[in-house]
């Protein structure tokens, strides 16, 4: 599958194409298949994320996750500060990362 | 400390007011992210993993508790509570909102700070000796020198497009503290025939391509000192190679040209800029430099340290430094707890040492390249509170230059550019070897960790040194042995094929017990390694 991915102009928080809208929540991604390099540039021209782009992604039973581990660590948040990931309360949010 | 004059602060508050404008525009959708990076970048504001990341400048290290309380303040207020100290004497906020940056800027500004330069192909904030000032061994406090070039670098107009990022660091001690000679430019103040001159190295760097500076010139009267930078910088400016960002740095353009004609066109460079008279007049050195005065330290203070403490005593021993005056001591505050985040400290850690500087160090602190804060003037009689100040906020770890003591770069969980973590290979590390007698029977050890290839964690300069890659998809690490930063400076070298997360760990054990069953009385481990060679260190890690 692919994702389409950017950083919230007005946060920089990392964000993730859900078919409608933007979402902090990886869970919420959608494949975007073909269509990505459209939304890109719909979605360039809304300027409401920065630098947009697609990755590779897999269905997982938890949810969409990023092929790399780059963009894993972005869904998380840093691996090293479990408290100020998206799931801070949840000791196994990040097992899927590394 | 330097006070800002009319000058510096018009400079800064109208670059606030212009930022301003300009994220107005951008949030406001009137220019795009390609037309808004370079201007955020100007300000030090970069997009990193996870949100906008802030790089605000602390020049030469120095600050004072009035400077400090305001990163407290910043951290609580706009970031998540915390700052991240840096190899170039910086803090970051990793957690910056664009909408929050103009008030950030502006709360900078009321206390005569700002984050330009930070970024960018221009020069960046010139760094120093975090002694400066205070250590037994310097000739003169290298700081208005410091000072003098941050004058003449910020805003520049000839050097605000370079072809890459430009570094400056200027000491004045035969010990180097603050890796002069992997800067662009590196400068040492010196004495011949009594009289105070500037050394140039030029052309050192790590990132992809680490050399180390060659001395251009061995002795640039201080009175010409602007106009031979001015020069060096001239003649990069002019055949810097732009075309390729991977051979853009000074060091690539003096490496293919060769130090004596590259020595050539400075000279010749210089004959010109003298003539120009950008040297400032007597007077104006002296206004600067007489903010550097020393502080009123009371030479007949009492020398002697009540050890009776152990705990207190093996603090002094590892983080207390000789002061030039008596009664005095410079105390290093490690920002390297076991296991924790090496350069971290939060809202409540920075608050604390801002009121320990003002309460015990004259009201000065100091950011070192190896991500520690320094009190810098404290009489030996106040040792004792403040080290129990410093205990009870989880900051008196006492591994000042132990392999514990590690220099990590943000790496993979925060920045953009790494292609490795760096952060959990030094938490690991560390709490491998927690044990504080066994680190100290290692004695001084700098290990030294970079995420990737541009080398913030100043991994080449490691007496161990790490580099993540990323291979396949997973992250690798490269293990390095025998580099310095120091005066003895030198470039690592890999041992051979890389690791994962936990196999470099235990690399890094193997390396140390060689170190132990090679050593001879008195060497540190760069010392037994630049003795007897890679050959059974190779041996140790690969079998």
């Amino acid at each position: 599958m692919k994702l389409l991915t950017g950083n919230d102009l007005k946060t920089g928080f990392v964000t993730w194409w859900t078919g409608a809208d933007w979402s902090l929540h990886i869970e919420d991604a959608a494949d975007v298949g073909e269509a990505g390099e459209a939304i890109l540039a719909a979605e360039e021209g809304a300027r409401r994320v920065n630098a947009p782009y697609i990755i590779a992604g897999e269905q997982t039973p938890d949810g969409p996750r990023p092929a790399h581990i780059k963009d894993r660590i972005r869904a998380l948040g840093p691996t090293v500060r479990p408290d100020l990931t998206l799931k801070p309360a949840d000791p196994a949010a990040g097992d899927w990362v590394i | 400390m330097y006070k800002y004059d009319e000058y510096d602060h018009a400079m800064v508050e109208a670059r606030v007011a212009e930022f301003s404008d300009q994220v107005r525009r951008r949030l406001a959708g009137e220019i795009t992210e390609d037309q808004f990076k370079p201007l955020r970048l100007m300000n030090g504001l970069y997009l990193q993993l996870h949100a906008y990341m802030l790089r605000v400048a602390v020049p030469y290290g120095t600050l004072d508790s009035r400077q400090m309380r305001m990163l407290a303040h910043i951290a609580r207020k706009y970031d998540r509570d915390y700052g991240h100290f840096t190899t170039r004497q910086n803090i970051q906020y990793n957690w910056i909102k664009l909408e929050d940056a103009p008030a950030i800027l502006e709360d900078l500004a009321s206390v005569e700070m700002h984050a330009i330069q930070t970024s960018g192909n221009c020069i960046r904030n010139i760094s120093s000796d975090q002694w400066a000032g205070a250590a037994a061994d310097e000739i003169t406090d290298p700081r208005p020198w410091a000072e003098l070039l941050r004058q003449w670098s910020s805003f520049h107009p000839e050097f605000s497009y370079l072809p890459r990022k430009f570094k400056i660091a200027v000491i004045a001690a035969d010990e180097d503290r603050a890796a002069m000679r992997l800067h662009d430019i590196g400068i040492q103040i010196v004495e011949k025939d009594g009289q105070h001159g500037a050394a140039f190295y030029v052309g050192g760097g790590m990132g992809r391509t680490p050399m180390i500076a060659p001395l251009i010139k061995d002795f640039v009267p201080l009175d010409d000192m602007l106009s031979y930078a001015e020069a060096c910088l001239r003649v990069y400016n002019r055949y810097g190679r732009r075309d390729n960002i991977y051979k853009a740095r000074i060091k690539i353009l003096i490496h293919e040209l060769g130090a004596d004609e590259y020595r050539r066109q400075v000279e010749e460079e210089f004959k010109h800029v003298k003539s120009l008279g950008i040297d400032p007049p007597k007077a104006e050195f002296d206004r600067i430099a007489a903010q550097f005065a020393p502080p009123p330290l009371d030479a007949s203070a009492p020398d002697a340290i009540d050890r009776s403490d152990p705990d207190f005593a093996v603090w002094v021993d590892q983080n207390v430094a000789a002061h030039k005056v008596s009664g005095h001591a410079i105390v290093n505050i490690s920002l390297k707890p076991i296991g924790g985040i090496p350069g971290d400290a939060s809202s409540a850690q920075i608050d604390l040492m801002a009121d320990l500087a003002e309460k015990y160090s004259h009201d000065e602190l100091r950011v070192t390249h190896a991500q520690n804060i320094v009190l810098p003037h404290v009489r030996k009689a106040d040792l004792y509170a403040v080290w129990q100040a410093l205990d009870a906020a989880g900051l008196a770890t006492p591994n000042l230059d132990l392999i514990s003591d590690i220099i990590a770069c943000p790496g993979l969980d925060y920045c953009s550019l790494a292609n490795a973590r760096s952060i959990p290979v030094a938490q690991k590390i560390a709490t491998r070897f927690s044990d504080l007698g066994r680190q100290k029977e290692l004695g001084e050890l700098k290990l030294k960790i970079s995420g990737c290839i541009n080398a913030c964690g100043h991994h080449h300069a490691g007496h161990i040194g790490i580099l993540g890659v990323d291979r396949k998809g997973t992250e690798n690490y490269q293990l390095s042995l025998g580099g310095s930063g120091a005066e003895d400076v030198s470039l690592g070298t890999i041992t051979g094929p890389g690791f994962d997360e936990d196999g470099v760990v235990d690399a890094i054990e193997r390396v140390t017990d060689k170190y132990l069953a090679e050593r001879t009385e008195g060497e540190r481990f760069v010392d037994t390694f630049r003795r007897v060679g890679m050959a059974p260190f190779k041996e140790a890690i690969y079998g």
